[in-house]
């Protein structure tokens, strides 16, 4: 039991991060059409910057929230050299953002070299049902928690969030009613870029994160972002959760190296699921 | 009537005739090229609505009329001539291009995003409700669960949300049962004749663009080929023959399905 909730908290500590990476894909698909193969170095970038700064001496808050935005800065670079250019298609856009991620590389290992890094979070423990639970964990939880319900009212309730869903919903109409479409996409990148920030940030003090971590972020993200077909929100979320659950539960209970095939199976799964659903639409449809 | 009428009556260029624009114009195209890729849309074409003026441009299929608003609006860029829109002209597109997934109220909320430095206040929808009070019963409903009709009186109040100068109508009859454009018509009408709202239409449906609006442009491949008080074109034989199905007959009180 106490091994259960021990893995059950610190799943959902992970899958908060998958869960914000999932919604920063999401949110960047969602107005602009592009799969943001950066999306796993904005959290990198985040984690790093703010170890960095910690070790300069800001104090623990100010370091956090500085990097979260320097990767809002980092998404929004992305994004002008992404869909920047007129007439760049969504296909052309994830080329450069793929690229873009192992330029990225080369940058990180100039600053911050090729060892993993880490920054001690909130210190102390806790014990719950026999469970010995780091705080960091229920830190965790609870910012992430913050940050979708800041998401959540951004999309439904500001001006702002409803001009991004008019871009997603109907570009042409967005565009006539005045909304300049590429500028809101600029805005969704760096949004993005605060999202995966975040899970940066958090997730930093629970595992270390170099260079190369982007991958398996990328992937676990991916994997959650693709359950709400790349376009919703509350799937990606609850996907991102529910990834970090099973693959603790798995490490736990059977092998740490098994983990990350959680993400796989589950990604191809959902994928093939989809494009039968699709195929089966466009026969329907060719009738 | 009142001292600044007269005022501006004296700055405007002496010896018009009384059907020729003599108000301020509202949107000004000059020789207007269009081309995607070598194929050219649109072929120097120029085009003026004055305040407060409704003015029609009709033409059939692939004439250039749907590039042409697109140029107006800002939304494609022409290859040569000019294209200039003095205050703000707002547009109820070909086909309604709603936000589907948003309920009305958020959907008519877009339309004020011109204004969006003026604050919440600009973004007030009673204005539109007032106007178009069918809508009111809608506001929670989602764009796209709504009858062509009641999606087209949407995109109306949208751009009245902008308070437009200019209302650049892209198609009010496409797809519409008659009855239903018939009220569509008079409530532009009613824009027209209580706030001075400019409306440049363009229709297939000749008949019911020469009974809306004063003046009218005829395009066909690209170019003005026609041009002229609407009275004039309806009597047209020209215009008769090729728009309004038969010959000319003297415009009756009511447009029939003709």
């Amino acid at each position: 039991m106490s091994e259960f909730v021990q893995y059950l908290i610190s799943g959902l500590a992970v899958g908060c991060g998958f869960a914000l990476l999932g919604s920063g894909l999401v949110t960047i698909h969602r107005v602009t059409r592009v799969v943001n193969f950066a999306q796993g170095m904005f959290a990198v970038v985040a984690g790093l910057t703010a170890g960095s700064l910690l070790s300069a001496g800001l104090p623990h808050g100010v370091a956090e929230i500085v990097a979260v935005l320097a990767a809002g800065a980092t998404g929004l670079l992305v994004g002008i050299a992404a869909i920047g250019r007129r007439g760049t298609s969504p296909q052309s856009a994830l080329i450069i953002t793929l690229g873009i991620g192992f330029l990225a590389y080369a940058i990180e290992i100039m600053i911050w070299g090729d060892n993993p890094h880490s920054f001690p979070g909130l210190g102390g423990a806790v014990d719950i049902a026999g469970a010995h639970l780091q705080k960091q964990y229920f830190l965790v939880i609870g910012a992430a928690a913050l940050g979708f319900a800041a998401l959540g009212l951004f999309f439904t309730r500001t001006y702002l969030g409803k001009a991004l869903g008019a871009c997603a919903s109907n570009p042409y109409a967005a565009r006539a009613v005045g909304i300049n479409v590429t500028r809101m996409g600029l805005v969704a990148f760096t949004l993005g870029g605060m999202l995966g920030g975040v899970a940066g940030v958090l997730v930093t003090p629970l595992q270390s994160l170099s260079y190369n971590s982007d991958v398996l972020l990328i992937t676990n993200g991916f994997a959650a972002a693709i359950l709400g077909g790349l376009n919703r929100l509350g799937p990606a979320m609850l996907g991102g959760l529910a990834l970090g659950v099973a693959e603790s539960m798995v490490a736990g209970y059977y092998k740490a190296s098994y983990q990350s095939v959680v993400a796989l199976a589950l990604m191809l799964a959902v994928m093939i699921w989809r494009a039968s659903q699709h195929t089966a639409l466009h026969e329907e449809a060719a009738r | 009537m009142s001292p600044s009428e007269t005022a501006r009556d004296v700055a405007s260029p002496a010896g018009a005739q009384d059907s020729a624009p003599a108000e301020r114009p509202v949107i000004t195209v000059e020789d207007v090229v269009i081309r995607y890729g070598t194929a050219t849309a649109v072929d120097r074409v120029g085009l003026t609505v004055a305040a407060g003026e409704t003015v029609a441009l009709i033409g059939p299929n692939g004439a250039g009329k749907s590039s042409l608003v697109n140029a107006i609006m800002g939304l494609i860029r022409p290859a040569a001539g000019s294209v200039r829109v003095h205050g703000r002209a707002a547009l109820v597109p070909e086909g309604r291009q709603l936000f589907p997934e948003l309920d009305v109220e958020d959907n008519l909320r877009l339309g004020a995003w011109p204004l969006r430095s003026q604050g919440a206040k600009a973004r007030d929808t009673t204005r539109v409700y007032e106007v178009l009070p069918d809508l009111a019963d809608l506001r929670r409903r989602r764009a796209g669960t709504l009858s062509g009709g009641q999606q087209q009186m949407v995109a109306f109040g949208r751009a009245l949300m902008a308070d437009p100068e200019v209302l650049v109508v892209d198609e009010l009859s496409l797809g519409l049962a008659p009855l239903i454009t018939a009220a569509l018509a008079d409530h532009l009408r009613e824009l027209n004749a209580a706030r001075g709202l400019a409306v440049l239409l363009i229709e297939q449906n000749a008949r019911l663009a020469l009974d809306l609006c004063t003046r009218a442009y005829v395009l066909e491949a690209g170019r003005i080929r026609i041009e002229g008080p609407s009275r004039q074109l309806a009597d047209s034989a020209e215009v008769a023959a090729a728009y309004l199905g038969g010959a000319a007959e003297p415009p009756g009180p009511e447009g029939d399905d003709g």
